[in-house]
């Protein structure tokens, strides 16, 4: 509980001795097998939120028996608040581009997209600039794969890799049934690997660096490091690379401006932890996972304008296809408005809370199945709050 | 290659089903049943209701039976605590957005969510009511469609099965969130869009959210209008089907029983869309015959074959929209429905001494195009409407109810005359390739002077549910008059549902179809699953009402058109010989361009 905070620099360092292409030639002289073995062993979890074992996911679609494979890179971070995957694609587009091929050099996929959010489209020129070279250097290496961009229609929710490949087929932008997994059916219908910008980039990191090094940071559940987009009540509001597994109290003594009342770990999503709990909350898989933002409320906010504005937002990204979601989240904003103004008792929070219980498991996909969270970390901690 | 099996417990009950199975359907086989909203058994599952969802053993999340794979030892609870609450909640936020006005819905009594709500007794107005006044303005655009925002619940059934089964796409999601709906291109009424008004849509959705538009009072009055004479015609799939709608099992021929209600209801003649069905077949064919002829013997050019009926108003607007540079390929024929309209206020109130602007025409359909059509500009040529109310089944059998007419104990009547008498040929017409069927007995024995090869004039090989079908028949030992067909190859196609006409339009459109003649029907099934019919509808069901179809066939003394001796009769009484001056005033008609949005 006392490790102390760390900031490291993995993904924006570019030493002497860097050279993408040397990680990348590095990784095809071994043989597909070690590499998703070495994975699996560094403990690297995706980097979305979900925290599915990357290694796994890769050897899953490994194994799939297909002529065409696809590997993704979901850069449709449209979490509010969270900007890291802009500043990684701006910053070291590279580190991305390697983490792909040697995805596709593993599973045998020939092609890969860069799903890019369309807020992002100012740096498609860049991009491709880059990957006309970075392909030319794929094919000299004898490569079969090809790296190109898909530019997202701008809806929240095809983050989620299912409305994500829907949305890149052409189709409205509505999150699948599953199972088939994406392993086994995503784009195309086709075996595909959909991981988002920053574990790509840690992918091509632990080929640089070796697993040990990646193994040295974070704890048992949550090896290595990661990066986070600070926002809120800080001074220092940015981007910053820290190590998994430390206390929130820490995060806050580093990066609030000392009036700190809540810490919204994860985005709207994700839960909004007081100031009680910080000591005792790990950021990390075992305590909270977070997509990678943090949002610092001092005491001069509200914090039932904070959730209302959180309601809001999913109450119109909801995609609106399942019962649970696109109702639930009108029910939930437009309930905490009825108590606020007196129309509903204040117990009626207790009968929403239920409601996000039912969201939970019944919602068809992560959107409607996390709106409990922000919901009830702030009912629960911030009662009064909402009802006066 | 075989399925294997695999191995579950639902409830503690062991089951095994073949891979690849739902939840929802192996808990069917077992007889436990999960209420499903956004389900059907027409259309590809969308698992997006979530009234459906199950507990599986170690699982996170609920899973949606309709959309979730068994997989081997899987351990499913279907009315576990955490079930049904879920489904409680669900059902109560689906009412929250509903404007749940029972009493006034066409669909009360025959609702899938009030069925629901009732099952689980919600009632209690737990949570608020979020249903915009705005989505409360319901679009009567349409003479055939309503469409209703404030009763619909986002199953996508209907956009489904107009994308999927009906390749029109009149309907899409739009927006996200708590403004996700149903709309029309740019939300323009439904008569302004490529809408064809097949009523697919209505038949699977699950509310009343979308109904056909009702002229149900409007007949009652013209009944109780003792000034005026209201003739009643039906169509050969209603006969099938109305039953269902009356509490029976589906395949149920109730023919003389559906006479004798409508004289009860107080209908002054009933007559039967059969006679003009047969009509069809004899204007049609010669049609044909005079096509292949101006084709094979004068090389005539600008004959443009293969020739397509059009007797299904869905269909001719699907063309209208999406081939019309394919109009010239359908027969000028109009539909027997309008035939009968134009020739029942010329021809028949003439013979009964009534004015044509004193008759009123009134249609059972088991379509909700044929209202569509009834209103078309060209179909006036008796000098007014020629069919003044198109009624679907549905509105017949409420019609039925609301005069306290106890079906079950009805005597068989038989149809007024003239216009009343018809063939089996006629009655197939109900089903998909019936058309084709008779038009093929028909035509075959005017070439030759024999019956068509079939064994009992069954031409099975365009009969069934297969998308498309195709048949080719060889043409022998003409008469001296058609020698210009002797040795020649027949080639017919058949498709219903407009998914499957466009199959059949784009290889046509591309020059590579070699057929000479083609019959499509715009609902699946065609007439006997039409837009109109009872709901539900299902592949089982469909094929119920065909049999019925073909028994009843089996069952008539007279199974071919032009052995319709009420037929003859109006040719040599009114319009002299098939594809007369005269006929061609009064039962044909030409078809026009339309946009495609
Ligand atoms: S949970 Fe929300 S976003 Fe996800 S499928 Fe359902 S309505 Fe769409
Ligand atoms: S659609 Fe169903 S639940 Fe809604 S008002 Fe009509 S009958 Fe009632
Ligand atoms: S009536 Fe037919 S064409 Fe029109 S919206 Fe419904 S399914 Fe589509
Ligand atoms: S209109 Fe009917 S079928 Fe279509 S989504 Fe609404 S309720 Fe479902």
């Amino acid at each position: 509980m006392d490790k102390p905070i760390k900031k490291v620099d993995i993904i924006f360092e570019i030493g002497d001795d860097y050279n993408a292409l040397d990680v990348l030639d590095k990784a095809l002289a071994r043989p597909a097998d070690d590499i998703v073995l070495d994975l699996i062993d560094s403990g690297l979890k995706g980097r979305g939120g979900a925290g599915f074992l990357t290694g796994l996911k890769w050897k899953f679609t490994k194994n799939e028996d297909s002529d065409i494979k696809y590997v993704i890179c979901n850069a449709d971070e449209g979490e509010p608040g969270t900007f890291k995957d802009r500043e990684i694609l701006d910053r070291v587009p590279e580190k991305v581009f390697v983490g792909m091929a040697i995805c596709g050099y593993v599973i045998g996929a020939r092609e890969g997209y860069i799903y890019l959010r369309g807020e992002y489209n100012f740096l498609v020129k860049n991009l491709l600039n880059k990957l006309e070279t970075f392909n030319k250097q794929l094919k000299e290496r004898n490569l079969d794969f090809v790296i190109g961009i898909r530019s997202g229609s701008g809806a929240y929710v095809c983050g989620e890799e299912s409305a994500l490949f829907e949305s890149m087929e052409g189709h409205r932008g509505e999150p699948r049934n599953k199972p088939p997994y994406p392993t086994v059916a995503g784009y195309n219908k086709k075996p595909t690997v959909i991981n988002n910008v920053e574990t790509l980039v840690y992918v091509a990191m632990i080929t640089r660096l070796g697993v040990n090094r990646f193994k040295e940071l974070g704890t048992k559940d949550s090896r290595g490091s990661k990066v986070f987009s600070v926002s809120g009540d800080t001074p220092i509001p940015g981007i910053y690379e820290l190590e998994l597994g430390m206390p929130l109290s820490q995060f806050v003594d580093e990066f609030a401006d000392g009036d700190a009342k809540a810490v919204q770990v994860g985005g709207a999503s994700g839960s909004c932890v007081p100031r009680k709990k910080f000591g005792d909350t790990i950021i990390g898989f075992e305590g909270i996972p977070t997509g990678g933002s943090m949002m610092i409320f001092n005491s001069s906010r509200s914090m039932y304008n904070v959730l209302h504005d959180y309601l809001e937002f999913f109450t119109e990204e909801s995609c609106g296809q399942c019962t649970p979601c696109r109702v639930g989240c009108q029910q939930l904003l437009k309930g905490i408005e009825a108590v606020k103004r007196g129309e509903k008792p204040p117990a009626y929070l207790d009968e929403l809370k239920k409601l996000t219980a039912t969201m939970r498991i019944a919602a068809k996909c992560g959107l409607g199945q996390s709106v409990g969270n922000p919901f009830n970390s702030i009912i629960d901690n911030f009662r009064e709050e909402i009802i006066y | 290659m075989s399925k294997y099996l695999v191995n579950l417990k639902i409830n503690n009950t062991p089951v095994s089903v073949e891979e690849g199975t739902t939840i929802l359907q192996a808990a069917r086989q077992i007889n436990f049943r999960i209420p499903t909203l956004c389900d059907h058994p027409d259309l590809n599952v969308a698992g997006n209701c979530r009234v459906c969802v199950v507990e599986v053993k170690g699982g996170r999340l609920l899973a949606a039976a309709c959309a979730t794979p068994v997989s081997e030892g899987m351990e499913v609870f279907t009315n576990s605590e955490k079930v049904r609450t879920s489904r409680k909640h669900i059902i109560e936020l689906l009412l929250s957005e509903h404007n749940a006005d029972c009493t006034k819905c066409f669909k009360n009594g025959h609702c899938e969510l009030q069925d629901l709500s009732s099952e689980y007794r919600v009632g209690d107005h737990v949570f608020l009511d979020l249903v915009k006044p705005k989505d409360k303005i319901q679009d009567i655009s349409s003479p055939s469609i309503v469409k209703d925002d404030s009763k619909c619940v986002r199953c996508q059934r209907c956009v489904r099965t107009c994308t999927d089964l009906q390749a029109v796409s009149a309907l899409a999601v739009i927006n996200k969130g708590d403004h996700q709906k149903i709309s029309t291109f740019m939300g323009k009424p439904m008569h302004d869009v490529v809408c064809t008004n097949c009523g697919q849509c209505i038949n699977r959705c699950p509310t009343g959210a979308l109904t056909e538009r009702n002229y149900i009072e409007e007949v009652w009055d013209a009944i109780y209008n003792p000034n005026k004479f209201v003739v009643v015609e039906t169509a050969p799939a209603v006969r099938v089907a109305l039953a269902e709608d009356l509490g029976f099992d589906p395949g149920l021929r109730v023919t003389g029983k559906l006479v004798s209600a409508l004289k009860k209801i107080g209908f002054n003649k009933v007559l039967d869309t059969d006679f003009t069905a047969d009509l069809t077949i004899i204007e049609e064919g010669t049609e044909l015959l005079t096509r292949l002829k101006r084709a094979l013997v004068d090389k005539d050019e600008k004959v443009v074959l293969p020739m397509m009926t059009s007797c299904s108003p869905g269909w001719i607007k699907f063309q209208e929209h999406m081939f019309p540079g394919l109009l010239g390929n359908l027969s000028s024929c109009k539909s027997p429905q309008q035939m009968f309209g134009a020739l029942a206020k010329t021809y028949y109130a003439d013979k009964i001494n009534i004015k044509a602007q004193d008759m009123i025409v009134v249609s059972i359909m088991p379509c909700t195009a044929k209202k569509f059509e009834a209103g078309r500009p060209e179909m006036r040529d008796s000098g007014y409407q020629d069919v003044d109310f198109v009624l679907t089944t549905r509105e017949l059998a409420m019609m039925i109810k609301q005069a306290g007419i106890d079906f079950e104990k009805l005597e068989d009547e038989h149809y007024d005359s003239v216009l009343g008498e018809s063939t089996g040929a006629a009655v197939i017409f109900g089903a998909t390739g019936g058309v084709m069927e008779a038009a093929l007995r028909t035509a075959y024995e005017i070439v030759t002077g024999r019956e068509v090869p079939f064994t009992n004039l069954n031409i099975n090989p365009v009969r069934g549910m297969e998308g498309v079908k195709e048949a080719s028949i060889k043409i022998k030992n003409v008469k001296p008059e058609w020698s210009f067909l002797e040795g020649v190859d027949l080639n017919v196609a058949v498709a219903h549902g407009l998914a499957n006409a466009k199959i059949l339009m784009e290889k046509v459109h591309a020059g590579e179809s070699n057929y000479h003649f083609i019959e499509i029907m715009g609902c699946p099934g065609g007439c006997l699953g039409g837009g109109g019919q009872p709901i539900p509808t299902t592949p089982e069901i469909r094929k119920k009402r065909a049999e019925a179809i073909y028994s009843e066939d089996e069952a008539m003394v007279l199974r071919k058109s032009h052995e319709n001796p009420e037929v003859n009769g109006l040719y040599k009484e009114f319009l002299g010989e098939a594809n007369s001056h005269k006929a061609h005033d009064l039962l044909h008609t030409h078809y026009k361009p339309r946009k495609r949005y």
